[in-house]
């Protein structure tokens, strides 16, 4: 690395690679550099204005995520300019829209005084469902903003709530546009985008649609890179308030054999919803609508939990190794009777390579025949 | 009474002195063209073919067109362009001065097969036409600028990005690339030089933030016309990710003339920092009205009292307003200052792309930044927390004070709005949308705190703070407003003072325009 890439944050030196941003060499030096808008992946739009920094010669002050460092550049990540600019960002994002967690300049000690002057604030009688998973209720209690002055505007869109999966709250939108980035640089499905102008701005899909009738594939990507509340899963709203204690469990899912890593947000042993691993491969977060929102299953009590063995038209409850006896003398049988031939293997996409290879495996040399495919065929 | 007598027979008085100046008006010869100072203190480069019919490429060329672009095709290298440009010292005209000569050799260094020339003709300042009038009557001479932009470049494809909103200037452009095209100014091999340039209309669809150089480049790729953060620049990574080069009108307007008489006779005009000539749109309560085009370093008196022969009769200057909603306005105390970028940012103003707006004493200048505000809350694409959010905020305390229902404290919370604002958003066009509100606490901060502690509108024209009365004392009887007034809320009968019915009045102000003796209040 030449000695010419040197950064000054803070008052002191960082090496850095030509290319990245202020707010990576802060990132991989633990200064930490607020976002809100940045999404990791995605290219930077510089549009909330929370991580601006001051650079020492440029006119206005900088945001961080979008601004590449550069040799001998001199950076403040928290002078007093930096903060007057970032609180003041901050209220003006809470004043945006009903924003009630901070309940409006609310200095109480109680609990449930404190609930019920939020309930207060016109429209919204519950509690946000993104109280405290708020990146910006994070903010405001880090910055100490706190809200009063600025009037919210009337509530200008009404919520969405006609999809079993997603709603959207644009009450409670900041605008940041994470949305619209997860879905059209990460899932790539460009279902949403900016729509109107000004205070009116909107997130919309085609045309201001609702989402079921857009191009929406309600992978949840959006819903996952929301930082506040205005775009909730369903099933997460429908699961109440969760003021008591909930578990994640980081498991993969098991719908197909991509391996995708996901948290599974337990609460009483129940998953009331699930998000992707953000740091981890193969999916770095994102999920499909199968595996963000298909998890009702688990405590369905239709749900098959034994094998089961008909017998006289009925079936009954059974072990597995009671099973699978059964079924490997019945497919020996099979296959003396008519031949290996008569035999035929059809593989699920839910499986993994390694299954899939096993079960290529057992059909060829256990059952002696190449009758085997694979569903991603049909 | 007797007073009151006297002011009417005054104004009696006043008016037979008119109609005798007017008959010696009648009497004298006509003078010179230049010993009328509108015309003789204006020296006009971009604005010289004035007069021409822009439908004709023959009138054009007889008024020395398309040399320019002949001399840099066949006898110039880009390099040798680019050193021209940066000896005549032109700065971009659209309003932030960054050395055209300058951009020009960014966009030459920058790598890469494909670049692109784009022309900004997306003028949308209220109370700003120099463009316009530019492309609707010498749209030869962007073409020609942009020839040459192009080969001090190396593009090979332009576009003029203009708005819809100028049916005309669309019209004679693509009269006159066509007649460009058939001539073989324009299109492969140029006067045979090898050198091909294509060149296109993109019309804009009535957003004032397409003006900013990153949301036109998005709107020409067919989004939506937001701006993004820089660096990466245009010179760099412009439409297409290819580097551009983007100029305003006026910027290429000059650019023939530059080559075709040198960048040294360019330089010789104007201040030390800024060379040439600029065009303002002088509107308002101003006499002349209309373009004026005047060497840098020209006073704001000299443009407003001597060639727009100052503020019509019975009103007082009061301030004038640089730039639009980007710029600030100026108070008579510093009338002397010459316009060029760096006085003129000195007063708490703007360049500009040349709007002037002169404003007489009748002129509420908190209600003058309210509109602003107005404007740049409408236009503000919606992007940058600080601008959508603050300039809303901005815009209500704004509408707050002057309906009268302002209170203490409402001037610090517009400063603190006004100043991160400029600090935090974007783009320049949240950047420098507090402008209006900063210069207007400037220079009348007291008409301000008027409106907030006094409940009173200095300039009266705040409805929500006058009381429709009459003013007995001041009242001449002259009957003006009982006939004017559309709601019949005023009763008046000869030689006794008007009286206003607040219940049929409207509060249209009406009565108090038309009161020649300022007693309604």
């Amino acid at each position: 690395m030449s000695s010419e890439n040197i950064i000054v944050i803070d008052g002191k030196e960082y090496a850095f690679s030509p290319g990245e941003t202020i707010l990576e060499v802060a990132e991989k030096n633990g200064i930490d550099i607020p976002t809100l808008c940045y999404l990791k992946g995605a290219s930077p739009t510089g549009s909330c204005r929370i991580c601006v920094v001051e650079v020492e010669g440029a006119r206005a002050l900088v945001a961080s995520c979008a601004a590449p460092a550069g040799a001998n550049m001199v950076v403040r990540t928290e002078s007093p300019r930096v903060l007057k600019a970032r609180r003041l960002n901050l209220e003006l994002l809470l004043a945006s829209g009903q924003h009630n967690c901070l309940a409006q300049d609310m200095d109480v000690d109680s609990w449930t005084d404190f609930q019920l002057s939020a309930m207060g604030v016109k429209e919204h009688e519950d509690l946000c469902p993104a109280y405290g998973n708020c990146k910006l209720q994070d903010l405001a209690i880090r910055y100490q903003v706190k809200t009063n002055r600025f009037q919210p505007p009337d509530t200008r869109y009404p919520i969405e709530n006609v999809n079993p999966f997603i709603v959207r709250d644009f009450s409670r939108c900041i605008l940041c546009g994470r949305c619209v980035q997860a879905c059209n640089e990460i899932q790539v499905n460009n279902a949403i985008s900016f729509g109107y102008r000004g205070a009116e701005s909107k997130i919309v899909a085609r045309g201001d649609l609702a989402l079921k009738d857009s191009d929406c594939v309600f992978c949840g990507e959006c819903v996952q890179a929301c930082p506040v509340g205005a775009l909730i899963s369903k099933q997460d709203l429908l699961a109440g308030p969760k003021h008591d204690e909930t578990m994640m469990v980081r498991t993969t899912c098991a719908y197909c054999g991509v391996g995708c890593q996901l948290y599974l947000h337990v609460r009483d042993n129940k998953v009331f919803k699930v998000t992707g691993v953000e740091d981890a491969g193969p999916n770095f977060g994102s999920l499909c609508v199968k595996g963000r929102f298909g998890y009702d299953f688990i405590n369905d009590p239709e749900r098959l939990t034994t094998p089961l063995i008909r017998e006289n038209g009925n079936l009954r409850e059974a072990s597995w190794d009671e099973a699978l006896d059964l079924v490997s003398e019945r497919f020996g049988r099979i296959k003396e009777d008519s031949g290996p031939d008569s035999i035929g293997v059809l593989c699920s996409a839910r499986i993994t390579n390694e299954d899939n290879y096993l079960a290529q495996k057992f059909t060829r040399a256990a059952i002696g025949t190449n009758n085997i495919d694979h569903c991603a065929r049909l | 009474m007797s007073e009151n007598n006297s002011k009417a027979e005054e104004i009696v008085e006043e008016k037979a002195e008119e109609e005798e100046q007017e008959k010696k008006k009648e009497e004298k010869v006509i003078p010179y063209l230049e010993d009328v100072p509108f015309f003789g203190l204006q020296k006009l480069i971009v604005l010289k073919n004035k007069g021409i019919d822009p439908e004709l490429i023959d009138e054009y060329i007889a008024k020395d067109g398309y040399q320019a672009a002949a001399k840099a095709l066949l006898e110039m290298t880009p390099e040798e362009i680019i050193a021209e440009m940066k000896t005549s010292g032109l700065r971009g005209r659209g309003g932030a001065g960054f050395p055209t000569g300058l951009k020009w050799e960014f966009a030459n260094k920058s790598e890469g097969d494909i670049k692109y020339v784009l022309c900004n003709a997306d003028e949308g300042d209220p109370g700003a036409f120099m463009d316009r009038s530019v492309l609707e009557a010498d749209p030869h001479a962007i073409l020609e600028g942009m020839i040459i932009a192009a080969k001090a470049v190396g593009a090979h494809q332009g576009y003029i990005y203009c708005r819809a909103e100028y049916p005309l200037a669309i019209k004679r452009l693509n009269i006159a690339i066509s007649q460009a095209t058939e001539y073989g100014l324009l299109g492969n091999d140029i006067f045979g030089s090898g050198f091909d340039f294509h060149l296109e209309i993109y019309q804009g669809a009535g957003a004032f933030v397409c003006g900013e150089e990153t949301a036109l480049m998005h709107s020409i790729e067919g989004k939506r016309g937001m701006p993004r953060p820089r660096p990466p620049f245009p010179a760099h990574q412009g439409l297409w990710k290819k580097p551009t080069v983007l100029n305003n009108v006026e910027t290429y307007a000059n650019v023939p003339q530059i080559i075709f008489n040198g960048g040294k006779w360019y330089a010789g005009i104007g201040t030390e920092t800024s060379k040439g000539t600029k065009v303002f749109a002088l509107t308002g309560t101003v006499k002349n009205i209309g373009l004026v085009e005047v060497p840098m370093g020209t006073s704001l008196r000299t443009i407003i009292f001597d060639i727009g022969g100052g503020v019509p009769k019975k009103k007082k200057f009061k301030a004038v307003q640089l730039g639009g909603p980007s710029g600030g306005c100026v108070s008579e105390e510093f009338i002397d200052t010459p316009v060029d970028y760096e006085s003129i940012a000195k007063v708490g103003a703007i360049m500009g792309s040349g709007g002037m707006i002169v404003m007489d004493n009748q002129t509420c200048m908190v209600d003058m930044a309210r509109f602003f505000m107005d404007f740049v809350q409408d236009e503000s694409c919606g992007k940058c927390t600080p601008c959508r959010e603050g300039t809303r905020h901005m815009l209500q305390i704004l509408e707050k004070i002057t309906r009268g229902e302002g209170e203490p404290g409402d001037i610090d919370t517009l400063e603190e709005l006004s100043e991160v604002i400029k600090d935090a958003a974007l783009c320049g066009l949240g950047q420098t949308g507090p402008n209006p509100v900063l210069s207007t606490l400037q220079y009348f901060r007291d008409e301000y705190e008027a409106h907030i502690f006094e409940k009173r509108c200095p300039a009266k024209r705040c409805p929500a703070l006058l009381e429709f009365e009459v003013d007995e004392e001041k009242c001449i009887k002259c009957g003006i407003c009982f006939k004017r007034c559309p709601t019949e809320a005023i009763t008046w009968e000869k030689k006794q003072p008007a009286k206003i019915d607040k219940d049929k009045c409207i509060k249209c102000m009406t009565c108090i325009t038309n009161c020649p003796s300022d007693a309604i209040f």
